[in-house]
């Protein structure tokens, strides 16, 4: 077990863009009870999680833009502020991927939502309030508007405009080497872990 | 040397170092494990040939699926049973201590880690749960993760993580009588907002927190990740070593004296900079009610639901939460009809609440159109809560006596409300279907206020019934 845990090597994919149309998904502190009711953590895998994507609330809102064909194949969600908040599921930013986003961009995301995100490679960017009324109206008005939103350059492109985003250089640089998925790092050198572990007074006891 | 908070000197501690990506390489130094978050973590694990790192240093128990009635095995849901077989294995198979259903110890995450002196001061503590920010109120860093997140544990011990900025709430002064801490943690909440805490850990202090048992302590961080604050915790003081003393993983005698001395060298120095400081007037303080669908939409019981004449950035999240919960602006919250009083979930459920709300149910009777249920936080507070009898004013009074679990809190067992059904909770979401039902609605507030709406049969000002009662 010790060869293995220095052994395993980092594989994840490089991200530096997302290129496809948008859904605009409008509101508040939009929780991850909503993206994907509990009843669906009830499972030992997430396969089939994206079918179920704001189901409850789709069932309350007929023209709720998961259920409009318009966006049926977006890969980019944009969002108001603390998207994401409430519960740590990771089955939320699960189901959005599975459904087939690849970006999302908000004017803030709830942090646990966020490392979850950047955990399994769903990149996740911020805007002002007021570029995120332009983009959403933007996809409103022209659904099929096709987008490209970069990691590298920090920006979204609509062929129209141009508009900066903020990312953290931590997710950044995440995303952009390919190292979104953290085990490997983490086990690289487990001699320091170690170390720091048996000098933790509760841990070699008091 | 000096002038460091808590978080700061235990995460100093705990980095291992700092990773290209920029972020600290963080040791855990107890991981809290359940069936929810762990089935493709250990699967994770698996498929890349990696064990356990710290078996030790891990805990598992089964909660948020568990029937509170109906505890026989097979479980009658199926997805319920494959998650508890898996976590079953998955301890099996990699040496995890698990207090599962054979076992006395088993109960709610959050209140057999301090129940089992587990959770200490000065740790570094991670939970596939937002609601771990509990065990902060030992003096630890904790905060919820994801199964990813779970996985990396599982590995290495570690996280990959920003450290956060810290913010001083000091809520001075004295609490008057029917208040309590999940009154203040729905206060500030209301105050600062739920994106207040984003990027930050929530220091509680004052005179207010230092009078507060730990039982108090854990209902105010338990809440923390509700105002937007991963972790939220308490200074450690002589009424967090009175709790840990004697609990079966605590240190004891030389060791323990040791161990006082160092859990006490965490405390934040008396000069310690924050990144921000809010004060709260303690006395000011009401019994709070939740009106709409999320933790911050709170108002105190004699208040009324907002109106919107008053034109606001918030005016949409308002209308929205006022249309789906069918209440009319400006109309008083206390009065309203309630049809389920549930009495339990992480925040609220330890032996405290219980004697609280017994205390004023003793001698009353449950509404008679009201379903009523009160669900120990562990199989330990279950049995001293019966050895004190409250089972038997629970149920003269009405009340559904149960075994221990999440329960109605979040609905992924068979407790959850019906349709439209309004519940009088002590748990600590309000969120549209959080119960259970798409349509069911949520009113959060204190155990002792879910009491005596379950007699009154609708909300009521907990102040006015005990003094009505005597």
């Amino acid at each position: 077990m010790e060869e293995k845990r220095g052994a395993l090597v980092v594989n994840a994919r490089r991200i530096d863009r997302v290129e496809g149309t948008a859904i605009p998904i409008r509101g508040k502190d939009i929780d991850t009870d909503r993206i994907i009711p509990a009843r669906f953590l009830k499972a030992i895998t997430f396969d089939g999680l994206g079918e179920h994507v704001f189901e409850d609330d789709r069932r309350t809102m007929p023209n709720h833009p998961f259920s409009n064909p318009a966006y049926a194949h977006a890969s980019i969600l944009i969002a108001n502020e603390n998207f994401g908040s409430g519960s740590s599921r990771e089955h939320a930013p699960q189901a959005l991927k599975r459904w087939g986003i690849g970006a999302c961009i908000g004017e803030s995301f709830s942090e646990i939502f966020l490392g979850n995100s950047t955990a399994i490679g769903l990149a996740c960017a911020t805007a002002s309030s007021s570029d995120i009324e332009v983009l959403m109206a933007a996809v409103e008005n022209m659904p099929d508007t096709k987008m490209v939103f970069s990691v590298n350059t920090l920006s979204i492109n609509t062929g129209d405009c141009s508009i900066g985003l903020s990312i953290t250089s931590a997710v950044r640089q995440s995303l952009l080497a390919g190292q979104w998925d953290a085990t490997g790092l983490l086990l690289e050198r487990f001699d320091d872990v170690r170390a720091v572990a048996s000098d933790l007074p509760y841990v070699k006891g008091f | 040397m000096g002038k460091q908070t808590l978080f700061q000197k235990v995460w100093d501690l705990h980095t291992v170092r700092t990773l290209q990506t920029g972020q600290s390489q963080l040791f855990v130094g107890l991981h809290m494990i359940h069936e929810v978050t762990t089935p493709q973590a250990f699967d994770m694990l698996r498929s890349s040939g990696i064990g356990v790192a710290y078996p030790d240093r891990t805990y598992a128990t089964v909660d948020h699926v568990v029937p509170t009635l109906d505890q026989q095995r097979p479980f009658a849901d199926e997805l319920a049973e494959q998650m508890m077989v898996a976590l079953e294995r998955n301890c099996r198979e990699f040496s995890i201590p698990f207090s599962d259903l054979t076992n006395d110890r088993q109960g709610i995450v959050h209140v057999i880690g301090p129940e089992l002196g587990l959770t200490q001061p000065g740790m570094t503590i991670a939970c596939g749960d937002s609601h771990t920010s509990t065990h902060g109120a030992f003096g630890a860093v904790a905060f919820g993760i994801g199964t990813s997140q779970v996985r990396d544990v599982l590995a290495s011990q570690c996280l990959a993580m920003d450290p956060l900025k810290v913010r001083r709430i000091v809520v001075s002064g004295k609490l008057g009588p029917g208040v309590y801490a999940k009154d203040v943690i729905l206060e500030i909440i209301a105050k600062l907002g739920v994106r207040g805490g984003v990027g930050y850990a929530y220091e509680y202090a004052g005179s207010v927190v230092d009078s507060m048992s730990m039982d108090e302590r854990m209902t105010m961080c338990n809440m923390s990740i509700e105002g937007g604050a991963r972790a939220g915790y308490v200074n450690p003081d002589e009424v967090t070593f009175a709790y840990l003393e004697g609990r079966p993983f605590t240190p004891t005698g030389v060791a323990l004296e040791r161990a006082k001395v160092w859990w006490a060298s965490m405390a934040s120095d008396k000069d310690a900079e924050y990144d921000d400081e809010v004060e709260i007037d303690g006395n000011a303080i009401e019994p709070r009610v939740t009106w709409g669908i999320n933790p911050g939409q709170s108002i105190g019981v004699s208040g009324n639901l907002p109106d919107m004449t008053v034109e606001s950035p918030d005016t949409g999240a308002i209308s929205e939460a006022l249309s789906f919960m069918g209440f009319n602006e400006g109309s008083p919250i206390s009065g309203t009809k309630i049809d389920v009083a549930f009495i339990g979930s992480c925040t609220n459920s330890r032996l405290s609440d219980l004697r609280e709300a017994a205390r004023i149910v003793r001698g009353h009777q449950v509404a008679t159109h009201v379903r009523a249920l009160v669900v120990p936080g562990s199989r330990a507070v279950r049995r001293q809560a019966e050895e004190e009898g409250l089972h038997e004013i629970f149920q003269e009074a009405g009340f559904e006596w149960r075994g221990a679990g999440c329960s109605m809190c979040l609905a992924m067992n068979p407790d959850r409300l019906n349709e439209r059904e309004v519940c009088a909770s002590s748990s600590n979401r309000n969120f549209k279907g959080r119960q259970g039902s798409p349509t069911g609605r949520t009113l959060l507030m204190s155990p002792a206020m879910v009491a005596a709406a379950a007699i009154s049969g609708a909300v009521i000002d907990v102040r006015d019934f005990l003094m009505t009662r005597s």
